[in-house]
């Protein structure tokens, strides 16, 4: 790891204006990520900001619905009573993802920053246009089996490797963000971004800007009955997804007022697709209901040689989770 | 007591580093003011520092839980932990957990089940252990697994882990 100099950052306006005056200064929160990243090189801030001291770790009612401070880890959020009671699909893709001890460390905010697990990414060796724009990318010829299916660019086929963010984008939530230039609030859809010709850039955020908060929607508690969150990994535990879907419904008996898919482990960002999910607006849960949907989520979807078993399985992973919310499966 | 932690300039290749941090900890119930490098891990800080080598440096890189301890009673890998940010905290590492030579029950609880073989990922293994009663989540020999997937054993010494977990679970407490 390169040497760099510490602070402690003691508000976010003043964290946000040292970030937004020096462009080699990063925050740090969790840590999980960054700093296995600067071990690897693939990381080398000259100064780091530590956000953890700041007063943004409750979780509280407001009038739009829960609202995780940024500063929350994974593990109180997953097992926060009013997560699990109104809000039970974020506390399943909490709990599918890293290990207890990463959970303890990670925050809610700092998960929305994770970097993709692409090995190339992570390997100096190779070129990687998301490390270092403009040398290519290793994966579309290479050893892609973590890599996308869907939303790929000619300049990078990395993944979002969050669970959480996977069920935020099912949920509808919102990420209240703080930067030198003032406050705003982002849809979850357009948090992340796709990786077009600008793959070095994970998200809409600007460097200076600052999560705070997310919002789970009030509304969201609809879904709390039927819903689930599948994962499908190498090894049945502590292992990024291959394929990941939160699916979510809204019922009335056998009818289903409304359904919520998101995937993981296919594209750069958390995957939706609201014509997809209006399919089941009115409609029985079925089989047949459900293959239509999967076909629809992996419309334009292109494999790459060792991922490409992944269409398929995305496929078949959305029709069981679908299935498995309907029947109250969790 | 204090303790300076920093590495020395090497030959004529010497440049102005940033500068060292003092920060206090609690490790194992003494308290210590230490001047830290700010990209010492909490790994290094125990192991290299202050001898406290219980500890291990498997991966370094969060994968494998053999650098798990305790911090404020919670678990967490210390090899991606940045010392500077923990100050004021309360460390403990397998060394802390016996009273004299009354060992934890989880460290019992291992060698009645022989829950080991080379002993490495052992530390961690039992530092987590402790965390995962702590937090009082686990209730069956599935949430045992789940919960402790965090630590790898290469030895394949599972199923005495497990056992030793869940011998452990039922005779302590939280926060014993």
């Amino acid at each position: 790891m390169n040497s760099f100099s510490y602070t402690r950052a003691q508000a976010v306006e003043t964290a946000a204006r040292e970030v937004s005056t020096n462009h080699t200064a990063k925050f740090i929160a969790g840590g999980t990520n960054l700093l296995d990243l600067m071990k690897e090189n693939v990381e080398r801030p000259t100064r780091l900001v530590d956000l953890t001291r700041l007063p943004l770790n409750q979780i509280e009612d407001t009038d739009k619905g829960l609202r995780l401070g940024a500063l929350a880890t994974n593990a109180n959020t997953a097992y926060d009573e009013r997560v699990e009671e109104r809000y039970p699909l974020l506390s399943k893709a909490i709990l599918a993802g890293a290990s207890a001890q990463l959970r303890n460390m990670a925050t809610d905010g700092g998960n929305l920053f994770q970097r993709t697990r692409c090995y190339y990414f992570y390997d100096l060796a190779t070129p990687c246009n998301k490390r270092e724009p403009g040398s290519g990318c290793s994966a579309i010829t290479g050893y892609n089996r973590v890599c996308g299916i869907l939303g790929t660019s000619e300049s990078c086929i990395a993944t979002h490797p969050s669970d959480m963010c996977v069920a935020l984008a099912a949920l509808k939530a919102t990420v209240n963000v703080t930067g030198a230039t003032g406050e705003r609030t982002v849809e979850f859809a357009d948090f992340h971004r796709l990786p077009g010709n600008e793959p070095e850039r994970d998200n809409n955020l600007k460097p200076d800007e600052i999560v705070t908060s997310i919002d789970l929607p009030a509304d969201g508690e609809r879904f709390a009955k039927n819903f689930t969150y599948l994962k499908l990994r190498d090894r049945a535990s502590y292992a990024f997804a291959l394929v990941s879907v939160a699916a979510a419904l809204d019922m009335d008996g056998d009818t289903i007022k409304e359904a919520r898919v998101a995937l993981g482990g296919v594209a750069h960002k958390p995957w939706r697709k609201a014509e997809a999910e209006d399919l089941l607006k009115g409609q029985a849960a079925t089989k047949v209901n459900f293959e239509r949907v999967a076909a629809s989520l992996l419309e334009g979807a292109k494999g790459y040689g060792s991922n490409t078993f992944k269409i398929e399985l995305a496929k078949r992973a959305i029709v069981r989770a679908l299935t498995m919310a309907a029947n109250g499966q969790h | 007591m204090s303790t300076k932690v920093t590495q020395e300039p090497v030959g004529d290749v010497a440049v102005a580093l940033p500068p060292l941090e003092q920060i206090t900890l609690t490790i194992n119930g003494v308290t210590k003011r230490l001047q830290v490098a700010p990209w010492t891990s909490l790994l290094d800080l125990l192991r290299e520092y202050l001898d406290l080598t219980g500890t291990k440096k498997g991966c370094d890189h969060g994968q494998c839980g053999a650098c798990t301890v305790l911090v404020d009673g919670t678990r967490i890998n210390s090899c991606l932990t940045l010392a500077v940010m923990k100050d004021g905290s309360e460390i403990t590492t397998v060394e802390g957990l016996s009273k004299g030579d009354e060992l934890h029950p989880v460290q019992e609880a291992f060698i009645e089940h022989d829950a080991f073989q080379c002993g490495y990922c052992t530390p961690g293994q039992i530092c987590s252990a402790v965390g995962l009663i702590n937090e009082g989540k686990a209730k069956t020999a599935d949430d045992i697994r789940e919960l402790m997937s965090g630590n790898i054993c290469r030895c394949g010494a599972y199923v005495g882990i497990v056992a030793a977990v869940e011998e452990a679970l039922h005779k302590c407490q939280p926060n014993q």
